[in-house]
């Protein structure tokens, strides 16, 4: 799915016309590959109120191969070698006044940032701050990073990660994925860590390798895409869809070596028979991603029950009930185990003419959070993504011009593609994002929508 | 009894919905379809790139081009491209003469998997030139000079030209496969409600087997297809009983009509067996196993029995060999080539003097529970591409036994062209 516009004003004339006619410039956003460096430049460093983690972010860059840069020598001057991604430690803010650092820091720091550069934010999390001060410099944060995400030119995003005290262990996974091309259209977020066991660190271009994935609805568009990335990453992917998408399911699951399940989740003995396949095949499951989804889009005073019920039949009481059947099975769901749900920009936004579309993806979310410490007690995570406007087959059939200002009304002035969203799923899959638990993590470009 | 030998085991299988001849597949070839199926199957059980001991497949209305069948379909496939394969073909038992040579081969240890399958299509049925044209075009071939030449494409003529159409008809008696099942059914008279009710309830069954997912790890959906489209769930005997008969209708009597014989139908069906130790190796299922099996001929050309009555001397061979009386199954599978057919079968099992003056048994075989006949839909309600009806019939029972729980038996019956038979029992 090209995006025409995109190409256009990153082609010569197009480069020109748009400069003169000030008109949005999507960039061409850096995506993960396969083999390629973390960024495409080093890192500098800086701190605000402290900073407890400076050393540990040091370790983590190190490993992953980026140099990192002293604050000094960035400050030294505007410049000087360009920026892969900037990174700033504010754990420690004690008041308003600590965030003064934050700006100096930043500011010579970003203009020095290339193309796709990432600037992260780390700091505690507001919620268990001592002070009505430090709950302030905390949640300033938040403003400061959303803010930053939408100043930011050239596919650049900014993204918070909060990182309570005890925490440190669990944040190289979030990290390397904020820095990475894989979040790519991820911008303007913030994701609340937690400790946890997190297991030591196998081969980056394969972090699930050895694992078990279910994808449902993996026949095509954002599923199939969930299904390449987690198999590329090293997974055995159990392809899921409808028996009458059994025709592209098969092809998907051939594409990428894994196996395809015919299967219609909301059929009363679907989690049953999904436990037993998961046993009886493969001694259990790692990854369960609950991408299966529907629209049966009508304004709420026209809406039939068959359009309402089927809606929350799919999107949100079978991911209840299969969830369900694999806590109660007692071992198909193996140790570690990371669910991911699907939910969407229109359960956080609300959407005109999918109020039953909205209500299931929203209820996805209390889902996540309402599960998230009993996962936790297991060592096992579960989380969700919410897609924004995400280039598809469906998209591609709305009318041209919601379908331009939806794709263009966001930081990165784009629309986002299934990788995209894939990435983000296959990051919280990774055994590595043990501290990651209960977070809603949208994957939308920073939309204006529901922000 | 010869040295004892492992049995196969059933894995799985794939196939596509069947299709009415010249509909949803009218465009699709013999290898297309094949393929297709083939790719289904290494899609439900992770064989991308698996080189499996060998696949055997046929079909009876095949294209000279399509010499290597199998092959190429293996070649066009997810299969490893060192996977063996060879065609096989004897008409309607082609697809489960197919899976017995492979669970042979499994049970002598020469292979460890082998995929078993079938394909026809009616739609694409190959075409043939006639004699006097073919001798015409072989001397204009031979020709070496241009009025040589010329002198050749002189001796066309325009009814040449037209082609010699395939006919689903006895070479040896000319007659319709359907007009010999009539003659059958006469003799044991079978009678139109009897063949109406079979027909309904093979409808309803499989309607019923689509309804509540039991094909959702059998069937895999093929250019827009999801279901069979011959599966008619709402047939009823009254509805049925309002169709004229287009078989045996020199009989004012005649009761094969065309919804209780089989359509033309194209479609494409494959089979996983292995032995146990693979299936294990691999995390798959073993749904059942194939415990024995046997063909039989009957002279139906001089020798007064039925064109396909041979599957009724070939069950008995093989139950004494076994041990097993006829009602020693949990299932049976008769293949549904026309309703009659199945019916003729059981009422030959139950006659003494036939059992005795024919079979050479000294007491009839007895009589079958219907509860337990082709309790997912038959033939009758899939449709029957020729070649693609055992695998069905080998998946669907193994699926069915597996479900049942260890230990269930099941019996196959399946009638072919040329007088022949081919039956089978599966365990789980």
């Amino acid at each position: 799915m090209s995006d025409w516009y995109t190409n256009f004003v990153n082609s010569g004339v197009g480069t020109t016309i748009s400069k003169q006619l000030g008109l949005p410039r999507p960039a061409v956003l850096r995506r993960y590959e396969p083999g390629e460096p973390l960024l495409p430049g080093p890192v500098v460093v800086g701190t605000a109120g402290g900073g407890r983690l400076r050393d540990t972010v040091t370790a983590v860059l190190r490993d992953a191969g980026v140099t990192v840069l002293s604050p000094v020598a960035a400050d030294g001057s505007t410049d000087g070698e360009k920026l892969g991604a900037v990174v700033l430690d504010a754990t420690g803010l004690s008041g308003p006044g600590d965030l003064a650092a934050a700006h100096d820091f930043l500011a010579p720091a970003i203009r020095r940032l290339r193309a796709s550069g990432r600037v992260v934010v780390l700091a505690d999390p507001p919620a268990q701050a001592e002070t009505p001060a430090q709950a302030a410099a905390r949640q300033a944060v938040d403003g400061l990073t959303r803010s930053i995400g939408k100043e930011l030119l050239n596919g650049s995003t900014a993204n918070a990660i909060y990182v309570p005290e005890g925490a440190e262990a669990s944040l190289a996974s979030p990290l390397t994925f904020f820095l990475s091309g894989r979040s790519a259209y991820v911008d303007g977020q913030g994701v609340t860590l937690a400790a946890a066991d997190v297991p030591a660190s196998g081969d980056p271009e394969k972090p699930l390798a050895g694992k078990v994935a279910v994808v449902t609805g993996a026949a095509r568009g954002i599923g199939a895409s969930i299904a390449q990335v987690v198999a590329r990453d090293g997974a055995h992917v159990v392809a899921v869809d409808i028996p009458a998408a059994g025709d592209s399911l098969a092809k998907v699951a051939n594409e990428i070596g894994g196996t395809a399940l015919q299967l219609d989740i909301t059929a009363p003995d679907a989690p049953q028979r999904l436990v037993e396949h998961l046993r009886e095949r493969h001694g259990g499951v790692d990854i369960v991603v609950h991408n299966a989804g529907i629209t049966r889009d009508k304004l709420l005073v026209n809406m039939d029950a068959a359009r309402w019920n089927s809606v929350m039949a799919v999107n949100l009481q079978a991911q209840l009930d299969i969830t369900q059947a694999l806590l109660d099975d007692g071992d198909v769901l193996k140790p570690g185990a990371r669910v991911v749900s699907v939910s969407s920009q229109s359960g956080i936004a609300g959407n005109r003419g999918q109020t039953n579309y909205a209500a299931s993806k929203a209820g996805v979310i209390g889902m996540v959070r309402a599960w998230a410490p009993r996962f936790a007690e297991r060592g096992a995570t579960i989380n969700a993504v919410a897609p924004g406007f995400i280039v598809t087959e469906m998209t591609a059939k709305m009318p041209f011009g919601r379908r331009e200002i939806g794709s263009r009304i966001n930081s990165l002035s784009q629309g986002g593609l299934p990788v995209d969203v894939a990435e983000t799923i296959a990051w919280l899959a990774q055994p590595g994002s043990a501290g990651v638990n209960g977070q809603v993590v949208r994957v939308c470009g920073q939309s204006m929508l529901g922000a | 009894m010869a040295t004892p030998t492992r049995k196969a085991a059933i894995v799985g299988g794939n196939r596509i919905p069947f299709a009415r001849s010249n509909t949803a597949y009218a465009q699709a070839s013999n290898q297309d379809m094949l393929t297709a199926t083939l790719d289904g199957l290494v899609a439900r059980f992770g064989l991308q790139g698996e080189s499996v001991g060998e696949v055997v497949a046929g079909a009876v209305l095949k294209h000279a081009r399509d010499f290597n069948l199998t092959r190429e379909s293996v070649l066009g496939s997810q299969l490893s491209p060192t996977t063996p394969a060879y065609d096989i073909q004897q008409a309607c038992g082609t697809g489960l003469e197919a899976a017995i040579l492979v669970a042979n081969k499994i049970a002598l240890g020469q292979i460890e998997a082998g995929i078993a399958g079938g394909v026809d299509t009616t739609s694409d049925a190959p075409l043939a030139v006639g004699d006097d044209l073919r001798r015409t075009l072989i001397s204009l071939n031979n020709a070496k000079t241009v009025a040589d030449r010329l002198k050749a494409l002189a001796r066309i003529r325009p009814g040449q030209l037209v082609p010699e159409i395939p006919r689903n008809a006895e070479p040896r008696t000319g007659l319709a496969m359907g007009d010999h099942a009539a003659i059958t059914a006469k003799e044991w008279q079978i009678g139109r409600e009897e063949q109406d009710e079979l027909a309904v309830l093979s409808h309803q069954n499989m309607a019923a087997a689509y309804d509540r997912g039991f094909f959702d790890d059998l069937v895999t959906p093929y250019l827009g297809l999801t279901r069979d489209n011959n599966l008619r769930p709402d047939s009823s005997v009254e509805k049925l009983a309002t169709l004229k008969p287009v078989f045996g209708t020199g009989d004012p009597d005649a009761t094969m009509t065309a919804a209780n014989s089989t359509p033309l139908t194209d479609g494409a069906s494959a089979v996983l067996l292995a032995s146990d130790e693979w299936a294990e190796a691999k995390g798959l299922p073993v749904l059942a196993h194939l415990v024995d099996a046997q063909t039989a001929a009957v002279d139906y050309v001089h020798g007064g029995e039925g064109l396909l009555m041979a599957p009724v001397y070939a069950v008995p061979v093989m139950l004494a060999r076994n041990g097993l009386t006829l009602q020693d199954f949990d299932f049976y599978e008769i293949h549904e080539a026309f309703a009659s057919t199945v019916l003729a079968t059981m009422k030959a099992w139950e006659d003494p003097a036939y059992c005795k003056g024919k079979l050479g048994l000294d007491a009839p075989l007895g009589s079958i529970d219907r509860s337990k006949l082709n309790v997912n839909g038959s033939s009758l309600a899939a449709g029957h591409p020729f070649a693609a009806t055992g695998g069905r019939i080998v998946a669907q029972l193994a699926k069915q036994l597996h479900e049942a729980g260890p230990g269930k038996r099941g019996l196959i019956s399946i009638c072919a062209a040329g007088g022949q038979g081919v039956v089978a029992i599966l365990e789980s």
